[in-house]
């Protein structure tokens, strides 16, 4: 072939081709095609397991959280928690690189550990992994107890580690897998026969709304329950701004971590993304071990607060059913502008259930249901909350799929509103309808993250959100002739 | 001592500087002080101060990202009619979607793929290998996004470490799709930082695309690349009408709101046209020395470096060009006054440190210089000592000049001379504003911009205004 005959022009493409397949995107065989995939997966709506790993690890006091990968690795994670907190994500990494693949993880292991125990003075650090050590097959059992044996940390020093490997879950699993070697550390011989804290402890998952750690907090409060809420970031990741930097504003305190093993009731309301922990916790910890759904809607709180008066013998506090009787009005009065509304939701698994146990209390229909990394269990709940509600027939679950199989069903099969997180918000402009930023990440609203969304103070958050936009764009949209003072 | 870096700034000596550094790393154990010593140097006025591009050093907290961060994320992820594949497990796709500001010109999905593509590896993928999905995966990608110019393959550490081939497999598709599959091994586990995956894909694009289209129109002696202006808020929609109006014809931009094939004509420019020297300074040498095209390093950020610039570039060019550009800086010169008239009076004599990446720990010191502001410490997350030796003559006498800083060396740093705004990234902006600082991202413009040029300079400086003189600064301390 000559010089010549190879030349290729630069092209643009034309407006009609434009015109052509930004029409057939939307259409249904797009949406077939699009379902035929195999192999490609496009927006995703989870990330890594390490990433939930870091949020467990900040969510104790004096904790480092401390990445053994490259790190790149830490940059990302921390990044991502920035961006949705709009607060500081003090972490390290080992900065594992090309030798590290040829000699393994633990020099950088060890110089990384002296390092950060010196400088940034942590009570405990929380080691878990990214994709390189854990292809190469690392054993950080080994590495840690070298490091104690080379006085690298002291011996006694807290170093809880968990394998979180990237091709594997979801940053749900890897929040499991680092709560799980927190809580094994810090209570390993902690067991004394016959004591009992007297307290609750409560595992909230992996929950970016730092509402919702305090309104957990302020609700056994006015009951009256002494508890440790395990892996607390709720001043890890709301501290305040008064001209002084805290690498560790908060967290569960180490002690009282330690001493949950003697817990009279161990709580975890995200059964989802402490399936292992609670695993462990119901062979090893004493008093009652007891799992149920994150608390959003009335009935799911209802649930919370006569499980909590039953195991603590504790009367529900009048304050309490005064919320709930306003939680109640608040619906009352706002059902007209949600009921029979269509709502597209993905998210994590824990917090899918309670959309749909809240959307379906409303008369509201979760009328396509994604979780892009879910189970069959999930889908079995999911249903059944369905089947006993006139309003979820119809509705339908799709579990293992992405954001751009939902831009489908969201063109194809028309909703409502879309609820899920910030990565959803171009689906939805398309759509032409609003996205409810109630799942993480949020990187594009201000202050969402600490506005509750459990409990009946949650209920009426989510509500009057979701109804006010409703009314919003019927303002914004509507004739002038059928534009009016009351809504 | 060059004449540039006589500027001083008061009560700052190269004994000062090096007492604040030293006793920064008094805490280090010896080891990481003496890694570390090395990186942190007073601004000697000219080469390069302190040692750069070397490995982070383990559990310091660095900010640096991996090579696939300044693969994904710089060089190819602005490509806007590209379907750019996270090749590996999820995270790194997710991490990097849409959280870089490099805006993008089309219709979502349709002509533009800013979107997150994952062959999300799992276990299976890792023990039996993941061509085979990469295969399939590319065959989706051409069926589902017809309009796409073409795919890249950017890798993921598990990719390198198990030994799969995405070079043949990308071979094989490029030709069975009758598109451009372009293979780009930046697992982040290569190179000390970023900056290893610029150059890793910057070989990519000279050994896949450069020359492999040509532009329909006739070549004019005014044709030129804009290189390395990733358009973060839309700072290429600033720059590029600036450099027509002067006359230039911008043939393709690298790789800010950029089109494949424009990038692979762009042998048959005249100039290269390079705003990010670090990212792209190789692509530039590459064309210089293959196809004869010269290339210039311009800096237009503040109305003083942007008409140095202009006429700089004015000198590659015939009377016709210079007498525009004299024309184009008289037009503005009265506006950027205006602004500075503005803001100057309550900016002036505040200081400033950057901590920052490609160019901008250099390329903005004059545009606060025009604020009347002095920058008082600056250093790079992955720069090399090429980078340095161009930052000491901007820099005042005796600043303290960081590479690769940890945080702990930041805020100790911030501590001591107590900046009115610090700009830098993400993870150090709640840190600084914690301890009452007024901070503004230097890397996404804070969700700002566009920066660059005359269209930008009006934003930057009602941002940094507005960051170092918000009220809520007053509220800090409370009164009780």
């Amino acid at each position: 072939m000559t010089a010549e005959a190879a030349v290729k022009y630069v092209t643009e493409i034309p407006e009609e081709e434009v015109t052509r397949v930004s029409e057939w995107i939307n259409s249904e065989e797009y949406k077939e095609k699009n379902f035929a995939r195999q192999a490609l997966v496009i927006n995703p709506a989870h990330a890594c397991q390490p990433l939930g790993a870091e949020l467990a690890a900040h969510g104790f006091e004096g904790t480092l959280p401390f990445v053994h990968g490259s790190q790149g690795c830490a940059s990302y994670y921390r990044s991502t928690f920035n961006r949705h907190f709009r607060e500081p994500a003090p972490a390290v990494s080992d900065a594992m690189t090309e030798d590290g693949a040829v000699f393994g993880g633990q020099n950088n292991l060890h110089e990384g550990l002296e390092n950060a125990y010196t400088i940034y003075k942590p009570k405990m650090m929380a080691i878990f992994t990214s994709c390189m050590p854990e292809v190469i097959g690392d054993d950080l059992t080994t590495f840690i107890k070298n490091a104690r044996n080379k006085g690298i940390v002291p011996q006694d020093y807290p170093l809880p580690y968990a394998n979180t490997p990237s091709f594997n879950g979801s940053h749900v699993h890897g929040y499991d897998a680092m709560l799980l070697s927190i809580l094994q550390t810090l209570t390993d011989g902690k067991k004394i026969e016959g004591r009992c804290t007297g307290k609750l402890n409560l595992i909230a998952g992996f929950d970016a709304n730092t509402g919702n750690y305090r309104e957990y907090k302020r609700i056994l409060k006015e009951i009256g329950i002494p508890n440790t809420l395990l892996a607390d970031i709720s001043e890890s990741f709301d501290s305040p701004l008064d001209g002084t930097y805290r690498a560790y504003p908060g967290g569960t305190p180490l002690e009282d971590a330690a001493d949950s093993i003697n817990g009279k009731v161990t709580l975890t309301v995200a059964p989802y993304a402490s399936t292992k922990t609670f695993g462990w916790i119901k062979e090893n910890f004493s008093g009652k071990h007891i799992s149920m759904p994150t608390p959003f809607g009335v009935a799911k709180t209802d649930q919370l607060l006569m499980t909590l008066a039953k195991e603590f013998g504790k009367a529900i506090p009048e304050s309490l059913k005064a919320e709930r009787g306003r939680a109640v009005d608040a619906m009352t009065d706002a059902h007209q502008y949600i009921h029979g509304k269509k709502f597209a939701l993905y998210g994590d698994p824990d917090y899918l259930i309670g959309y749909v146990t809240f959307l379906l209390e409303m008369g509201a229909r979760p009328y396509h249901i994604l979780c892009s990394k879910g189970t069959k269990k999930l889908e079995k709940e999911l249903q059944a909350l369905l089947d006993a509600s006139p309003y979820g027939a119809g509705c339908k679950i799709y579990i293992n799929k992405d954001l751009w199989h939902m831009r489908s069903l969201l063109m194809t099969d028309p909703v409502d509103a879309v609820i899920g997180d910030t990565h959803g918000k171009f689906m939805a402009r398309d759509a032409k309808v609003p996205l409810f930023r109630f799942g993480f990440p949020i990187f594009d609203r201000v202050n969402l993250h600490r506005m509750p969304l459990i409990g009946y103070q949650g209920a009426i958050n989510m509500l009057t959100t979701i109804c006010n936009k409703f009314i919003d764009i019927r303002d914004e949209t509507c004739d002038d002739r059928n534009f009016e003072m009351m809504r | 001592m060059s004449e540039k870096a006589k500027k001083k700034v008061e009560g700052i000596t190269m004994e000062s500087t090096q007492a604040m550094i030293d006793a920064a790393m008094e805490i280090y154990p010896d080891k990481a002080k003496k890694k570390r010593a090395p990186h942190l140097a007073p601004n000697a006025g000219e080469g390069a101060c302190v040692k750069s591009n070397r490995k982070t050093v383990p559990g310091i907290m660095s900010a640096r990202g991996c090579a696939y961060a300044g693969a994904k994320g710089v060089v190819w992820g602005p490509i806007r009619d590209m379907v750019h594949v996270s090749h590996g497990p999820v995270g790194c796709g997710w991490y990097s979607w849409g959280t870089r500001r490099n805006l993008v010109t089309g219709v979502n999905g349709v002509s533009q793929f800013a979107m997150q593509f994952t062959s999300d590896f799992q276990e299976k993928d890792i023990v039996y290998g993941g061509d085979k999905k990469l295969r399939t995966l590319l065959e989706e990608a051409h069926e589902l996004f017809p309009l796409a110019k073409g795919i890249s393959v950017l890798s993921e550490c598990p990719v390198g470490l198990i030994g799969d081939d995405i070079n043949s497999v990308a071979k094989t598709a490029s030709k069975d799709l009758d598109i451009p599959v372009i293979p780009c091994n930046c697992e982040g586990f290569r190179g000390v930082s970023q900056s290893l995956g610029h150059h890793i894909s910057n070989d990519t694009i000279r050994d896949h695309i450069i020359g492999t289209r040509e532009f329909r129109e006739p070549e004019s002696p005014y044709d030129i690349a804009l290189i390395g202006d990733y358009n973060i808020g839309g700072d290429v929609w600033s720059v590029k009408p600036l450099l027509e109006e002067i006359g230039l014809n911008v043939k393709a931009v690298w790789t800010g709101d950029g089109e494949l094939e424009k990038i692979a004509a762009t042998h048959t420019v005249k100039l290269n046209l390079i705003h990010c020297y670090r990212s792209m300074n190789y692509m530039c040498r590459v064309m210089e020395e293959k196809y004869g095209i010269p290339w210039v390093e311009f800096n237009f950020f503040g109305p003083t470096k942007i008409r140095e610039s202009l006429r700089k570039i004015a000198e590659y060019f015939d009377d016709y060009i210079k007498e525009r550009v004299e024309a184009v800086i008289a037009k503005y010169d009265p506006i950027m006054q205006a602004v500075i008239d503005e803001y100057r009076p309550r900016l002036e004599g505040k200081t400033v440190m950057l901590y920052v990446g490609g160019l901008r720990p250099r390329h903005t010191v004059n545009a606060y210089a025009d604020l009347g502001m002095t920058v008082v410490g600056s250093g790079y997350e992955f720069a090399h000592g090429d980078d340095y030796e161009r930052t000491s003559p901007e820099m005042p006498e005796a600043t303290v000049i960081y590479d690769d800083a940890s945080e702990h060396e930041l805020e100790q740093f911030v501590h001591e001379l107590r900046p009115d705004l610090i700009g830098s990234g993400i993870k150090e902006k709640y840190l600084f504003q914690k301890m009452g600082i007024p901070f503004r991202q230097m890397h996404s413009w804070d969700y700002s911009g566009p920066y660059h040029a005359y269209n930008g300079f009006p934003i930057f400086a009602r941002d940094i205004d507005m960051a170092v003189n918000s009220p809520t600064w007053k509220l800090v301390n409370a009164p009780f």
